[in-house]
This record gives structure tokens, sequence and C-alpha cells, in this order.
């Protein structure tokens, strides 16, 4: 798509410096640089969290830290990782992205855009403020079910149990505030004659991710407040003796859970096609298909979520249905594939930084979509249920899905946001230590769940002990390789080579024909697409 | 993109602070609530302090796009904006109510014939039979006898059916409301919008009663197994529903006193009018399912 008219005024407005600017900014832009970097910051937290955990694995036997210590890490580890790092890394490039790609002058609604991101850290305050308690003899410490609050077990936890349903109450308002500006910004802010199908990938993957964050997060929201009202108000929804089920609990949770792995993943596939066409410098393969393909996705991920728990007694009809459901979507996953695969195909490319990181995605996610293929079958999930090859694919699929493509997307964009460009090498060493250690932490973790070591565990069997080693060791290089990639971000952002508008040779769309960085308030006279 | 909006210009609100300080409200009322339930003495102050913040930030927040409306900074295109973002938002609602149904039909449909349908050799429920309403099979204390599985519903011909036509009644006369807004007949919107706070407010009174009836008379409680927990969490979630409602209802009765809204735009009444309506529909989903059948 192209445009004429890129009309920008840095408009001048009294607006509050300091801290100030931050607490109270309803501008995009503002909006977005803080999602991101409270993203960033809750990458490191939630990895340091793993990296202890990672550190007691070393060895066989309880060295580190005691069991329960263990439990409460691994549960607010994933929680972190979710809804702290990856989520609010998309929710960031939706409010940098969106409005600079669709020709818009802001998000939609400003102030519930800054309700939004401020919800979050209050949320974070209330997950990881009982470790603190703790240390004061309040309460038994944080979380200890792991990140899915399964019953009875989250029925029977301490004080930490109450503080992460209500942190994931906050975190559900703010993905509810954050879908529906997502929504309304894409319907109501394009440009004129840009049309649905001349929208950014990105816009298309967002709107399907807004869509499923509506159907689901409240259901979530639902699901711990029985959990809740269980634990203290006497319900008994997920206790046998009233005529409850702690498999209700399950069928809630993952309603929300499997979809929430698309959510995570969607806005993502939105922006790897860009990135991959502008690096082929040749147009993104089969524009429809993907659109109906990510619709696709969307509405099989609200019909397949008992997947999770093949192995806790259900009827086989169900069974079955379960297993040819998430089945299915291997194909629309797979018409997305060959889209990406044949937008390289036989283009000019070059590997910049961004580049190497997703052609590195679609290997390595690659992978992780094929082994939930195995785990989809009912059959073969009986052996696999609980082990380590469960942890193994969904890490090749939020790590290495998840995570690495965020990481392009921000090495992508880094110039456009900045106005400067960031350290090539460092980006490319940060790829192939990422890449090579991200392998040599999970790769063994696939034959130690083949072995039967089971997940959760702060302690296993001697015979699993050369895998775990090894993967420790490769999870402390891929730890610390991560802050290459804060200093590149930090060096970038204080200064650097210029940047130009377009940043990089083949890259189209809106957002390339603004300054790098764009003013404070872009397209306040929105563009004409023809 | 339709040719009807304003190309020009967007309105952007300037910066402001009542979203952080509601946030932090929030952060001191949960945690207040948590401490609270955990018998920690200082929950109670930090959940008034929580609420006292978050009740001022709304009322200083939507003050403020009242101001903004009724200084005329929204065009069609912000109303636009207001209308898909509200239609999203009941989108959400229906979604929050769907898993209190959901967790209802699974314990009604699956979870109480499966507790009845074990071999007696294996289960600890021997007697127990299926039924709805049921109590459950661990048996529960109701009034001042012992109940297990099979427990007295609460009646639906009686007042929950007169809450049914309260509610019907009050979509009409909120719909009645908008037709004197469209015609520029003030005195039939403030009419309007007066009966249908008055027969909000009717139903919340209506529902007082009938869970005072529970508790005290029928001993039926959010403890009674199944139903008593899908019964009092689909009511009382309604209920919560149907104050916010009648408050903004109520807000939006003194802007039409004070002579807001004109006929061709008044997404403020539209807006409580559509939540109005939602909070009428979930009820009938009520009254058939966790009252009627």
């Amino acid at each position: 798509m192209s445009s004429t008219t890129a009309a920008h005024h840095d408009e001048h407005h009294d607006h509050p410096t300091g801290i100030m600017r931050w607490l109270t900014t309803t501008n995009h832009k503002d909006i977005g640089t803080m999602y991101l970097t409270f993203s960033l910051i809750m990458f490191l937290v939630g990895g340091a969290m793993i990296l202890a955990v990672r550190a007691e694995l070393f060895q066989p036997g309880l060295q580190l830290m005691k069991p329960e210590f263990y439990n409460q890490l691994i549960g607010v580890h994933a929680l972190v990782m979710i809804f702290a790092a990856l989520m609010p890394a998309a929710t960031g490039f939706a409010n940098w992205m969106l409005p600079l790609q669709i020709g818009a002058p802001d998000m939609a609604l400003p102030r519930l855009n800054n309700w939004g991101f401020w919800l979050l850290p209050p949320a974070a305050i209330l997950l990881t403020l009982p470790f603190t308690l703790a240390l004061f003899g309040i309460g038994d410490g944080a979380i200890a079910t792991g990140w899915t609050f399964y019953a009875p077990l989250s029925i029977q936890g301490g004080m930490g149990v109450d503080f992460a349903i209500f942190s994931v109450h906050l975190l559900g308002v703010s993905s509810v505030l954050g879908s529906i500006n997502v929504i309304v910004t894409i319907l109501n802010m394009r440009a004129p004659g840009m049309t649905l199908m001349k929208m950014p990938m990105f816009a298309w993957a967002w709107l399907v991710t807004a869509f499923l964050l509506i159907a689901t997060i409240p259901v979530l929201a639902g699901a711990v407040t029985m959990l809740l009202t269980d634990r203290h108000f006497g319900t008994h929804f997920f206790d046998a003796a009233g005529g409850g089920d702690p498999i209700l609990f399950q069928h809630l949770f993952w309603f929300f859970g499997h979809p929430e792995v698309y959510i995570v993943l969607l806005p993502i596939w939105g922006f790897m096609p860009q990135i991959l066409q502008t690096f082929s410098r040749k147009p993104m393969y089969g524009y429809k298909a993907q659109v109906v393909s990510l619709w696709a996705i969307g509405a099989l991920a609200l019909v397949v979520w008992a997947h999770h728990f093949f192995t806790v007694g259900m009827p086989v009809p169900a069974l079955l249905y379960f297993m040819y459901s998430t089945m299915a979507i291997s194909l629309p996953l797979a018409v997305l594939f060959f889209c990406w695969i044949a937008t390289i195909w036989k283009g000019s490319l070059s590997f910049e930084t961004p580049m190497l990181f997703a052609t590195g995605w679609i290997v390595l996610f690659g992978i992780g979509g094929l082994t939930g293929l195995v785990l989809a079958d009912v059959a073969a999930d009986a052996q696999y249920h609980h082990s380590y090859f469960v942890v193994a694919h969904f890490h090749y699929t939020l790590f290495a899905g998840g995570m690495m493509g965020v990481m392009s997307g921000v090495y992508y964009w880094l110039p456009k946001m900045t106005g400067h460009m960031f350290n090539e090498r460092l980006g490319k060493l940060h790829f192939w230590l990422t890449a090579i250690s991200f392998n040599l932490t999970f790769i063994p973790q696939f034959f130690l769940g083949l072995a039967g070591m089971p997940r959760r565990i702060p302690d296993y069997a001697l015979q699993f002990a050369e895998f775990n080693a090894i993967s420790t060791v490769a999870a402390f290089v891929l730890g610390l390789s991560q802050l290459i990639f804060v200093y590149n971000i930090v060096s970038c952002a204080r200064g650097g080579k210029k940047a130009t508008d377009r940043v990089w040779e083949g890259a189209e769309g809106l957002e390339w024909t603004l300054p790098s960085p764009p003013p404070y308030h872009s397209f306040t006279e929105q563009p004409i697409v023809k | 993109m339709s040719s009807t909006h304003n190309a020009n210009h967007y309105y952007v609100p300037n910066p402001v602070a009542y979203p952080v300080i509601l946030s932090a409200g929030l952060l001191t009322l949960a945690s207040g609530f948590i401490f609270n339930i955990n018998n920690f003495p200082a929950g109670k102050g930090m959940m008034i302090a929580g609420a006292l913040v978050i009740l001022g930030m709304i009322f200083k927040w939507m003050g403020s796009v009242i101001a903004e409306c009724q200084n005329g900074l929204y065009t069609k295109w912000e109303d636009k904006s207001f209308r898909v973002g509200m239609i999203v938002f009941i989108c959400s609602e229906v979604a929050f109510f769907a898993a209190f149904f959901g967790a209802l039909f699974f314990m009604r449909v699956i979870s109480i014939p499966e507790l009845a349908s074990f071999d007696p050799q294996f289960t600890m429920y021997k007697d127990f039979v299926a039924s709805w309403p049921s109590a459950g099979p661990g048996g529960v204390v109701l009034g001042k006898e012992y109940v297990v599985g099979h427990l007295n519903p609460m009646e639906a011909w009686g007042l929950p059916a007169i809450n049914t036509l309260i509610l019907l009644t009050s979509g009409a006369t909120v719909t009645w409301a908008h037709w004197g807004l469209l015609k520029n007949n003030r005195k039939q919107l403030v009419i309007g919008l007066f009966l249908t706070v008055a027969l909000g407010i009717a139903f919340l009174a209506c529902q007082a009663v009938e869970y005072h009836h529970a508790y005290t008379e029928m001993g039926l409680t959010l403890g009674s197994g199944a139903y008593g927990a899908s019964f009092f969490m689909l009511t009382g979630f309604h209920g919560f529903h149907v104050m916010l409602g009648t408050l903004m209802l109520i807000v939006i009765l003194l802007r039409s006193m004070r002579g807001h809204f004109d006929a061709d735009q008044h997404f403020g009444f539209e807006g409580v009018a559509w939540y109005w309506h939602f909070v009428d529909v979930v009820w009938l989903g009520l009254f058939v399912f966790v009252y009627w059948l």
C-alpha cells in the first residue's frame, strides 16, 4: 500500500515532564514504550526465577531450596512470563505500531489505554508481594500450584493463591481494556482508503487476538472467582461433596488457557510476515490465505481446550473429538507456515538481526508446533503427559515461537522507535547465543520427558543427571545472553547511527513513511491510502 | 473508511492522572480484601481507603468525560469509537456470565449424575441419588436439618416471576424514554428514565427479600452445595450488575433533567440503555435455567 499524504505535525502540547509524563500520558507511543519496558523488566524477573529453578535441578537431590519454594518459583515464573512479559510485549507493539500502520492519530480510547497499562504494575506487585511478605512471617509465600491453579491444590493453598487470584483479575481487566481499544482502533481509525483487506497483517492478527481475549479472559476471571469463593465463602464449585467437580476447574481454566497460547502467538504471526517480506524484498505470499487462516485458528482455539487434560478421565467420544479438533488446527497453521516460507522463497534475502530471528523463529516454532501434534494424539499423550516432553514442547512454542518472535519485532522496529540503529554485531551475537543455548536447554528436556522424568519436581532419579546438567548450563548461557539484548536496546535508545525513515531497504507500510523516530503526534491528518 | 466522519481531527485527551490513581486504589482494595479474608486486622482499613479512592476517581473521570461531551469535543468519529467499545465491553460481560452458566450446566448435567453413578463398592457416597436441585452427596445443613442430595429450590413463580415482569417492563420504559429523546420530547425522556430507575430499585428490593427468605427461612446459603453456589453466584453477580446499571441510569436521568443529550448525539444514554438490555437478557437466562427448569 502507498500513501500520498503523510502529513505530520509535532504540535506543542503542554504535557508534563519527568515521572508525571509517564504516569499521566495518553499518547500511544509513550504507552507502547511503557508496555515494552515493563515486558523487558518482567522477562528478566521471570528469567531469574527459572535460573534459580535450573540451578536446583543441576544435580539430583535438594541443594538450594525447599520443595515449597521451588513450587512457588515455577508457578510465578510461568505467570510472569505469560502475563507480564509476553502479553505486554504484544500490547506494546500494538500501541506503538497499529496507529502508525493504519494511519491513525492515536489509539481510539487514549485514557483507557493509560489505565490498561497502569493496571499491570499493581498486578505484578500482587503476584510477587507474597515472596516479600513471607520474609516478614506473613503468609507462606507465593502461589505454589503452578500457573494453572488446579483445584483442589489451589483451594488448600495459602494466602499466595488469593494474591494470584486478584493479580489475575487486574491482568484480566487490563487485557479486556487493551482488546477493546485495539478493536475500536482497527475498526474506526483506519486511514481513508485502507479497506480491511488492505490492512497490514499485524492489524488482522491483533483483531483475532482481541476477539480471543474478549471471549476467554472473562471466563478465567469467573473461574478464579469461583476458586476464591470455594476457598473463603463456602461454595462447592470444585468440591465433589457438594456436587461440584475439580475437573470443572480444568475445563474453565483451559477454555481460557488454550486460546491464551494463540493470544500470545497471534500478534507475532501478524508482524512476522511483514519482517519476512522486508528482508526478502518481495510482497508477502498469500495475504488472503493468511487472513482466513488466522481467523480459522482463532475459531478453532475456542473448541479444543480439553486436550490439556486427556489423562484426567473423559469419555472416549470426548477424547476423540478433542483430539481431532486439535489436529485440525495444524491445517490453518500449516497454511501460515507455507505462506511464510513462500514469502522468502526466491527473494533477495539479507540477514540482518531481525531476519535472523525471523528465520530461526520459523524453524524453532515449527518444532514447537510439530511436537504439539504429537501431544494432541490421545494414545501418545498418555505417555508424555506431565513429563518434561511437555515442558520442552511449550518452551519451543512460547520461548522460540513467542519470545524470539518478540525479539525479532524489537530489532525490526527499534530503529523506528528510537531513531537510532542498534549494534548489528551485538544483535547477531545475541541471536546465535540465544538460538544455540535455547536448543541446548530444551532438546535434552525432550529426551528427559521421553525417558519418563516428570515435570514440577525439584528432585529426580540419578539416570536423568547428565541431561539436566547440560540443560542447566545452557539455560544460564541463555539467560546471560539476554543481557546483550538489554544492553543493545539501552544503548540504541541513547544514541547511535541515525536511522533513515525507511530504516530497512525493503520495508513497506505507512509506519516507514514517517521520520525515525516519528513525531510525538503522528497522522493528526490522516493519509489517504490508495 | 466511511466518508461521514470528520477526517480532520480526532479528539485525543490531555494527560490525566485518574487512571493511575484508580489503579492504586484497586491495588489497595484488592490487598485489603486479601488481608481481610486471611484474618489480618489491617485489611478493613485498606479496603475502605481503596474503595474511596476508586469511587472518587470514577466520579472525577466520568465528570471530565461529561464535561468534554458538553463542550462539543466529540464528533461522530469519537462517537463511533464509544459505540464499538461499549459493544465489545458487553460481549466481555457475556463471556463472564457464560463461565458461571457453564459451571451450572456442568454440575447439573455431568458431575452430579456421575457422582451418583459410581459402583457402591468404590464410592463413599453409596446412597446418593442424582437430582436437581442438589446439595451434593456430602450433605449440608439447611436451617436446622441435615440434607443429602435433593433440596427444595427457590420457587420460580413467586417473586422471581414478578422480577421478570419488572425487568421486562423496565426494558420497555427505557426504550420509551429513548423514543422521547429522538422526538425531542424531554418530558417523556425524563419520565421514562425515572420509571426505569424505579423499576431497577424495585427489582433489587425484591431480590433482597428473596435472599432474606433464602437465608433465614429456607436455610439456603452459598454453602448449600452445587445448587446454593450456582444460585447465589449467578443471581448475585446479576444483582450487582443491576445495581451498577441503576446507578448509571440515575446519572443519565440527572443529565437528562439538566438538558444534556439531543436527538442527534446521545451515546451516554444509549450506552446505558444497551447495558440495561444486556442485564435484562441475562436475567431471562437466569429465570429459565436457575429458577424455572
